[in-house]
């Protein structure tokens, strides 16, 4: 399934750094979520999007997880190129993310 | 127990004013926030003062005041508002002439000001936060050095009587939070109750996107009447249980997920929200539905503030120069990539001295490249190509537009659309000084 079946999120910026929340729609899918998707997996889906490191934090009383993605915004809001120059974009790009059932 | 109720006006310096007018009419608020300031904004407002010394204030904020002021005065809503940006001074003088055309009487204004700390960055030896190279390494292309100043000028400017408070750079959630300080009594070394009130401003900061704004994905997220979206309502009691509301009968929603959302925009490490007031700590949050659009907020708390408060240094980067050009129909994609492949070559041929580009197809792969975006998958009736490219003179970022432009006769079939922009590019790094080198200013006016 996709992550957007399931879930939901937001993207925010500051700096060259983007942070992507990932919120389960149901609290039970929770585990679901920490289970597939790693820190590692969205640096990987991401490919030369993100150039530093994705660090992920858990909330789980939240049904979320926190993605802090670095050098990820071409410099940051006011210098890069990208069209999307705070990369807002970004969190609908990872809810078509794969991933098993259970 | 004691109670206040305080809403967000505003979530960015050119956002919707009419429901912040309703939060004022309706929402039985004692406090008003807004938050206008952005990173760069203040950047951009110092090249404005520095080319006529009134300016540098938010450029909306006598539209603001036409539709704010008189509501406030009457309803007794105090206005906390960080649009005074890189000239709080002149915004006090400029509201004060506004209110008085309007013919208000019994207001003090407040101006908080002391963030500009550019003196005091020129001639230091502070290093930079992202690059690690001293700042002196940006020699004369500094415009402005803010520093993030935290609730207590504010705090001080209530507790003169003022009920109009107008700063320049200030932590966002500090705007939010001063009130709760002055209201509750609240020490500034309460770290719990700290943490707790920059938790009601980190959620109202952004004033619609905790109502539903941002938020809506039709089938799983809808949003009732988004064009009439209501603005936050914090309620927060004296021992700091506080939930969130907007006014009855606005558009929009609050719920657990819209609050979630918030709470983790523009958050890194949970544990560690750093502001000039405290080290705020967001892991243990929870959210309940209390009823229809009000939510309670808990578990926030805090521990001791940093000791260096943060500096934005707004400098002069590069120059941008960009242009745009759509094709559809029959091949659109395949005479997109030639035409960006001739810009590409001829910014070649004219010697253009090229520090960055970026080429992409807007309907193709521009938001998210051509990973994710998976080429060849879909085959879309119509692409726009856009050249974006960094260069060192506004000059040298004309000619890439022109580039782009000059296909409507010499490039592929069917190029339409045309637009060209060039820019110089403001951008912003950080430093951290120590709080000894920083002293905030408050100066009045009243009518």
């Amino acid at each position: 399934m996709k992550l957007h079946d399931i879930a939901h999120s937001r993207t925010g910026d500051k700096g060259n750094t983007s942070n992507i929340s990932l919120i389960a729609y149901d609290p039970d899918k929770y585990p679901l979520l920490a289970r597939h998707v790693t820190a590692e997996k969205v640096k990987n889906f991401f490919g030369e999007l993100v150039k530093g490191e994705v660090v992920r934090y858990e909330l789980p009383q939240l049904g979320a997880l926190n993605f802090v993605m670095k050098d990820a915004l071409g410099g940051g809001v006011t210098r890069t190129l990208s069209l999307d120059i705070h990369g807002k974009s970004f969190s609908c790009g990872l809810l078509t993310m794969e991933i098993p059932d259970e | 127990m004691k109670s206040i109720r305080i809403g967000s006006g505003a979530g960015y310096s050119g956002d919707r004013i009419e429901p912040a007018a309703e939060l004022a009419a309706k929402g039985n608020i004692k406090y008003l926030c807004l938050e206008c300031l952005a990173e760069r904004t203040i950047a951009i407002d110092q090249q404005a003062r520095l080319k006529d010394p009134a300016l540098g204030y938010d450029p909306l904020l006598l539209e603001r005041w036409k539709q704010l002021l008189p509501i406030c005065l009457k309803n007794k809503v105090t206005i906390i508002t960080n649009m005074g940006a890189a000239n709080p001074l002149s915004a006090m003088a400029k509201t004060k002439e506004a209110a008085q055309q309007m013919g208000l009487k019994g207001l003090k204004i407040a101006a908080v000001h002391g963030d500009d700390v550019v003196e005091e960055i020129r001639k230091g030896s502070c290093t930079l936060d992202e690059t690690g190279e001293p700042v002196s390494s940006l020699g004369d292309k500094i415009l402005s050095a803010n520093a993030y100043l935290g609730a207590a000028p504010i705090v001080e400017a209530l507790k003169n009587g003022a009920n109009i408070i107008i700063t320049g750079r200030v932590a966002d959630p500090a705007l939010f939070m001063a009130p709760l300080i002055h209201e509750f009594g609240w020490a500034m070394d309460d770290w719990h109750k700290l943490g707790i009130g920059t938790g009601v401003g980190h959620l109202l900061e952004c004033a619609g996107q905790v109502c539903g704004g941002y938020y809506a994905d039709p089938g799983k997220k809808d949003v009732p009447s988004p064009e009439l979206l209501g603005f936050p309502i914090a309620e927060v009691s004296e021992d700091g249980s506080f939930n969130i509301s907007k006014v009855e009968g606005s558009g929009g929603l609050v719920n657990t997920h819209t609050c979630t959302e918030q709470l983790l925009y523009e958050l890194h490490d949970p544990t560690s929200y750093k502001t000039p007031d405290v080290v705020a700590d967001f892991s243990k949050v929870t959210f309940t539905q209390l009823g229809k659009d009000k939510v309670a907020a808990s578990g926030f708390t805090g521990r001791a503030k940093p000791d260096t408060l943060k500096v934005s240094i707004g400098y002069i980067d590069s120059y941008i120069g960009e242009g745009q050009m759509s094709y559809g129909g029959a091949g659109a994609v395949e005479r997109a990539r030639l035409a960006v492949d001739i810009v590409r070559k001829r910014l070649r041929l004219i010697g253009l001295n090229i520090l960055e580009e970026k080429y992409e197809l807007i309907g193709v792969n521009s938001l998210h490249g051509e990973a994710i975006s998976a080429p060849g998958s879909h085959n879309p009736y119509e692409a726009r190509i856009r050249a974006c490219v960094r260069v060192g003179s506004m000059k040298e970022a004309a000619l890439v537009g022109n580039e782009v432009e000059a296909l409507y006769v010499n490039g592929p079939a069917g190029g339409a659309g045309a637009f060209k922009a060039s820019r110089q590019v403001v951008a912003v790094l950080s430093t951290f000084i120590p709080r000894s080198l920083v002293k905030p200013v408050l100066a009045y006016e009243e009518i």
